[in-house]
């Protein structure tokens, strides 16, 4: 009898603390899609359109460049004012010392990415480094990992924000734009969020009729709540060849969704597959 | 028998390899071009029926980080009541160390289960990762294994001999087998700790390939394992006492025997005692780890605390609000037990102003969650008077506050059964208010300091907080234990308390626990998508942050298979000192 009521009450406390996880914002932490970056046809609206995004996305430099004080706010600085007084002051010795105009400040941007302790701006320095540690992380590196051409397109973006015309280059036809080599390209967009999407990035409607489709390469999926549960969904979705329904071939259906889905994909297939009307 | 001089040789490089396995394994590598770590793609992962890899590993790994941490910390606060046992003659407390080692007993074949499931399912689903940290630690995982074997010796021989080895000298010799078995538990820990920080800050390795450049040692010695050392260590013994507590409820809930109950009463006030004075400790603890990882990459502490795991810490604050609430009001309740217990209870009312205020303070987030609507009619998602409640300088004042509180409750029970003697009583007294006045100033006065700082400067402007906080206990107990020498005591009714405070006693290591299976998840989280942090990327299908929903549901599940396992020890426990009466 103790047993039951303590774990009745243990459950009861379980359950609020799972309520209140489930009543806040539910954000989900995907890794960082790859853009695909189309070198050939990019021109250099184009180069600071993407360093904007590179700036708030991939390559995480809000995350610190904002109004909490951790590393100078970029995005609300005027940055027409700051970036030239950087290379005047007394303690930088970096690579575009005693130079000025465009050029300079995309020397000294690229130079700030790839050695971020080369110049430490007054007060943002590592506790007890006495501003000459910068918590920066190399940007072309693990972590963050930015190719050439995305530090060049970051460069872009904050010269045309200072007001300077950008002086990086455009990226030619054939450079590889991703800077991770050991990246084998299987990166994904992020998971599907709903079913009709999920239906769609795996091309379900194509051989199924869903969705309005009519396709009938595959079967038809109707009613099949009430003939399957759902491991049995599941089970047919990874392994197609396991259960052949009659009048179709086997090795049609791909045999990987297994390795393609997340599981939050797979379980938003299997319960809209399993409420289809008869 | 003569040994001809070759056999010698080779007798002493098998005892060179077994002791240093490290050199056998770097002689064999020696001509070995360096390798990187691998780096698998999706379709490398194995994955088993369906389910999710990740979910498996998950459970079975707090299940085990669970019954682990409860079995390593046990023998710690067992050995120290053996100790006092030991030097106050009072049998009392050598009996109860014994049978906090009992429910030891019975958990551990557990803990050794779920960890041998652990190392199986590890390997199975993420081979190509594991294989990577056998390279890293090479000899260390036998070394583990070995060691695991000689826990297991030291604690039966530390529980079997308990009755054999109880008096004189023997007694000090029992305990040595104790201090044995602590040392080879922590050993263990800190091994087990060292895998999992190297996950998150990798030392020892080429920082661009993975390749192994260095030792094992600077492999395990990398940036963030001693803070989690310290936190795991100090954590360990406030989640141990807080398990045994729910055992000594479970126990006074089922007795009828008023001795009895009066026994597992005491056993439950202790334990209780035990588990918050692990817990006091604990946010500066945590403040050191949090420090370190901002120091070891702000990135990943702003991940942390303030990018995607942020809202987090506000379930953190409602479960150390409820680990709070439910231990003061278990004290509450203890004024019962003492005549002079009434005396102290009018102030009841006060300390849990302070501990429900501090409470809604701590939960108070920064940014609210509103519709549309909503932000429009408030002019933006900061309210204008509870925005400033959200950031670090008013949750910080908040914690030391319900800290020093808590422990006001403590001193108000161990008073309530003693009243001083000593002709200077009142000026101690005196000198006692004053230190809670003096730093509570402070503690009021460095949160306030903490909002004209700057960001960076916010969690230095803690320290003086906790100094604050620490001066009250440290010095509260020091003026006391001079204070009340040769006090006049009066009787502790163990026994007198009702069943609703014994409920008390059960939130704490639920609420722990979940707390426990919490901060894994973000630990685990900050790597985001790396198996070893900007070494070695998690490409399996599930190398997302799951959100908090998921993972508040996932933790229920497992903290609810961790309490039925538990209960069910502690029925165990009953049912073997129960016996059938003789027929007549």
């Amino acid at each position: 009898m103790t047993f039951a009521r303590v774990m009745i009450f243990s459950l009861f406390v379980l359950l609020a603390f799972t309520g209140f996880a489930n009543i806040l914002p539910q954000v989900q932490g995907d890794p960082p899609a790859e853009e695909e970056i189309n070198t050939g046809s990019l021109d250099m609206a184009g180069m600071i359109a993407l360093g904007e995004r590179l700036f708030t996305g991939k390559g995480t430099c809000t995350l610190c460049h904002n109004n909490l004080g951790r590393a100078p706010d970029l995005l609300m600085d005027d940055l027409s004012q700051t970036l030239p007084s950087r290379l005047v002051d007394a303690r930088y010795e970096g690579v575009a010392k005693g130079k000025n105009g465009a050029g300079a400040i995309e020397e000294y941007l690229l130079e700030s990415m790839r050695e971020p302790s080369k110049f430490v701006v007054a007060g943002y320095g590592k506790k007890g480094t006495n501003d000459t540690v910068s918590p920066m992380p190399v940007v072309n590196k693990a972590p963050v990992s930015l190719s050439d051409i995305e530090m060049n397109a970051i460069t872009a973006f904050l010269q045309n924000k200072a007001g300077f015309d950008p002086t990086v280059p455009l990226p030619s036809a054939g450079e590889a734009p991703a800077a991770d080599a050991s990246d084998d390209g299987d990166e994904e967009d992020g998971p599907a969020t709903d079913a009709v999407a999920a239906i769609e990035k795996f091309g379900c409607s194509t051989c199924h009729d869903l969705e309005g489709s009519e396709a009938d390469l595959g079967p038809k999926l109707n009613g099949i709540g009430k003939r399957m549960d759902d491991a049995a969904i599941a089970k047919s979705i990874l392994d197609p060849n396991a259960q052949i329904a009659e009048g179709f071939e086997a090795d049609l259906m791909p045999q990987d969704f297994g390795e393609q889905m997340r599981v939050s994909e797979l379980n938003l297939i299997v319960d809209y597959l399993k409420k289809l009307p008869e | 028998m003569k040994l001809a001089r070759p056999v010698y040789i080779l007798l002493l490089l098998a005892v060179v390899v077994a002791l240093f396995p490290d050199l056998a394994q770097a002689a064999g590598e020696a001509g070995e071009k360096l390798a990187g770590a691998p780096q698998p793609t999706r379709a490398d992962y194995p994955h088993f029926a369906g389910m999710s890899s990740r979910d498996i590993v998950w459970g079975v790994a707090q299940m085990h980080l669970f019954l682990a941490a409860f079995v390593l910390a046990v023998p710690l606060f067992s050995i120290a009541t053996e100790f006092m046992g030991k030097i106050t003659g009072d049998q009392r407390y050598d009996n109860m160390a014994h049978e906090f080692m009992k429910i030891t007993m019975s958990a551990y074949s557990l803990t050794a289960l779920f960890g041998g499931s652990l190392a199986l399912a590890l390997f199975l689903l993420y081979p190509h990762l594991m294989g990577y940290l056998m390279k890293v630690f090479r000899g260390q995982m036998l070394i583990y294994a070995l060691l695991f074997l000689l826990e297991s010796v030291t604690l039966y021989i530390y529980f079997y001999s308990w009755n054999a080895m109880r008096y004189g000298n023997r007694k000090w010799f029992h305990m040595s087998i104790g201090l044995v078995l602590n040392t080879v538990g922590l050993t263990l820990m800190f091994i087990a700790n060292a895998w999992a920080t190297f996950m998150m800050s990798p030392s020892g390795v080429d920082p661009a390939t993975g390749a192994v450049i260095g030792t094992v040692w600077e492999a395990t010695r990398n940036p963030l394992w001693n803070p989690v050392n310290l936190h795991r260590f100090v954590a360990n013994i406030a989640y141990g006492g807080a398990i045994v507590g729910a055992y000594a409820a479970y126990m006074f809930l089922s007795e009828k025997d008023p001795e009895v109950k009066a026994h597992y009463d005491w056993m439950g006030y202790t334990s209780n005692f035990i588990a918050i004075a692990g817990f006091l400790p604990l946010p500066f603890a945590g403040y050191w780890l949090m420090a370190e990882i901002y120091a070891y990459s702000q990135q990943m502490g702003i991940t942390a605390m303030g990018g995607i795991l942020a809202w987090l810490f506000i379930i953190q604050a409602i479960l150390i609000g409820t680990i709070m609430l439910a231990a003061n009001y278990y004290l509450w309740c203890g004024l019962m037990r003492t005549e002079n217990g009434q005396k102290y209870s009018k102030y009841v009312k006060y300390i849990m102003l302070v501990i429900v205020g501090g409470f809604l303070v701590w939960v108070t987030p920064h940014s609210l969650i509103l519709t549309t609507e909503e932000i429009r009619q408030l002019g933006g998602t900061h309210h204008k008077f509870l925005g400033p409640l959200g950031i670090m300088p008013a949750k910080n004042t908040a914690v030391n506050l319900m800290l020093v509180f808590t422990f006001l409750s403590f001193q108000m029970f161990y008073r309530s059964s003693r009243i001083p003697t000593v002709k200077w009583a009142r000026a101690g007294n005196m000198l006692i208010i004053a230190l809670y006045v003096t730093g509570i100033v402070n503690i009021v006065f460095a949160g306030l300091y903490g909002y004209i700082t700057p960001t960076v400067y916010k969690v230095g402007a803690s320290v003086p907080q906790v100094i604050s906080t620490m001066s009250i206990i440290i010095f509260s107990v020091i003026i006391d234990i001079f204070m009340l020498r040769g006090a006049k005591t009066t009787t502790v009714h163990w026994g007198r308390m009702s069943d609703r405070s014994q409920y008390a006693l059960f939130v704490l290591p639920v609420a722990f626990t979940w707390l426990m299976g919490l901060m894994g998840y973000i630990r685990s989280s900050l790597r985001t998508h790396w198996h070893v942090y900007t070494i070695m990327k998690d490409k399996s299908p599930e190398a997302y942050i799951p959100t908090i929903g998921e993972a508040g549901n996932t933790i229920t599940i497992i903290t609810l298979s961790f309490m039925a396992v538990m209960v069910f020890v502690f029925w165990l426990s009953r049912l073997g000192a129960t016996r059938q009466e003789t027929p007549s």
